[in-house]
């Protein structure tokens, strides 16, 4: 079995930490760091979707039309 | 744009012709494991990218992190253990083997991990029971003692008799540019469409520019719907009354492990790598017997704001005499005693005993359908 997940430390201002402190109170998030962690997650998520990104090349995509189009998918 | 594939890019593993003749010609020289119909599907899956960004069976690390964290060891989220068990591995860490199905070789794969694993701590953590009744702990026990973790490079597909409706990631991303669609909404089915059924898609199709719709292909319990009369049915649904220019059906092999919440999560990432932008979360997705709660899954994708594929949980539909409609519990104000639920189950008995079920549970044309079919169920 794999060992236990890794974790480290990232500063925060202190104002910061009591702000989120007191929002997650009575939701779902048991700590700061999961809060943290959870918004984190997010946002970058959020940025690799902008990121465009060319998942096959100009031929291979033909191939794939023609197929579609042999297969009645497309006219 | 359609959905970017999960972890960044769409996996291919498919060995290039002249390595494959390579790889094909000398396979005697290597290490020779059997893997089950299922595994086999399962790197046909990897290798298509349906997968990504898995390129291989999941090593320890990753196994003990989707285990714990329902993420990969890199913070993917990854919900269900893809993994290859093997009973006496004669093989070691670092070499090259050959996994076949029956007498057909179906990829090669670099051992880069042998390991153990305890078969309990599985069954409870994917499946939150390690009840023997339960489908996927009674595989699980049944499992061999070691895992094997490394990448693959697929040299055989398995026989599929549905090949002209089984696109691959590749072309459904394709196909969803060609259609226009920027935002897809995947419906993962097993069953023939029944009315209830085409209300969800419906609803689901009112906020996005397509809808895509996926049955799984593959082994079945007694009583299914056979895989043909799925096709069949839904091709007549879509004739008469689906919009032509918004929906479109291909079909995905996959053997399902009821895992319920943590297979939804599953099942989303594999439409997300198909392109889909939207997926719908039934009742009891991916459950069996009463192990999950109805809405289980729904709360599941709480727990991933980085998922990348936008879920859609609409309430299960049912017809209401006073409405005179197909409606669902929110929209509609009158008492359970003007409800007609519709069931899977009722909807076999009724087709079983040769009897036609009511309009406002099932189409008439995908009747005639399911009727023409001498045995439409499993036996």
């Amino acid at each position: 079995m794999a060992e236990e997940k890794k974790y480290t430390t990232v500063s925060i201002p202190k104002p910061l930490y009591d702000k989120i402190k007191a929002r997650i109170e009575g939701t779902g998030f048991t700590s700061v760091s999961d809060y943290v962690t959870y918004v984190l997650r997010e946002v970058l998520a959020s940025l690799e979707e902008e990121e465009k990104e060319e998942v096959f090349t100009e031929e291979e995509e033909e191939k794939v039309k023609e197929r579609l189009r042999a297969l009645g998918y497309l006219d | 744009m359609v959905s970017k594939p999960h972890g960044g890019k769409l996996v291919r593993r498919i060995a290039a012709p002249k390595t494959r003749e390579r790889i094909l010609s000398e396979q005697q020289e290597y290490p020779r494991v059997q893997i089950d119909h299922g595994r086999a599907i399962d790197l046909e899956n990897i290798a298509h990218g349906v997968y990504s960004p898995l390129k291989g069976f999941l090593t320890s690390d990753d196994f003990g992190s989707v285990l714990d964290h329902m993420r990969l060891s890199d913070d993917t989220p990854w919900t269900i253990p893809i993994i290859l068990d093997v009973k006496n591995p004669d093989f070691e860490e670092g070499d090259a083997i050959l996994l076949y199905h029956d007498s057909l070789p179906i990829a090669r794969m670099h051992v880069e991990e042998i390991y153990t694993y305890n078969k309990k701590e599985f069954a409870v953590k994917v499946f939150k029971t390690d009840d023997p009744a339960h489908p996927g702990v009674a595989r699980v026990m049944n499992m061999g003692d070691h895992l094997v973790g490394g990448e693959i490079e697929l040299l055989n597909e398995l026989p599929n008799p549905f090949a002209k409706y089984t696109l691959r990631p590749v072309e459904t991303r394709v196909l969803f540019k060609e259609l226009g669609w920027k935002t897809v909404v995947a419906f993962q089915t097993r069953n023939a469409p029944h009315v209830g059924h085409e209300y969800v898609q419906k609803a689901a199709l009112t906020f996005v520019d397509g809808l895509f719709i996926n049955p799984v292909l593959g082994r079945k319990k007694k009583g299914d719907y056979k895989d043909e009369v799925i096709i069949k049915a839904y091709e007549t649904l879509f004739k008469h009354y689906y919009p032509k220019d918004a929906a479109t059906l291909a079909t995905v092999r996959y053997e399902m492990r009821y895992a319920g919440p943590r297979e939804a999560i599953h099942h989303a990432i594999m439409r997300k790598n198909m392109g889909a932008t939207h997926f719908i979360v039934g009742r009891d997705h991916a459950g069996v017997g009463d192990y999950y709660g109805p809405y289980e899954a729904w709360d599941m994708f709480d727990s991933f704001p980085d998922l990348g594929i936008t879920p859609m949980f609409i309430r299960e539909a049912f017809y209401c005499k006073k409405c005179g409609g197909m409606v669902n519990a929110k929209i509609c104000p009158h008492d359970k005693e003007f409800h007609v639920h519709i069931s899977g189950t009722k909807l076999r008995k009724m087709i079983m005993a040769g009897e036609q079920p009511p309009e406002y549970m099932l189409r008439p044309e995908v009747f005639e359908v399911i009727r023409s079919f001498e045995n439409p169920f499993v036996e």
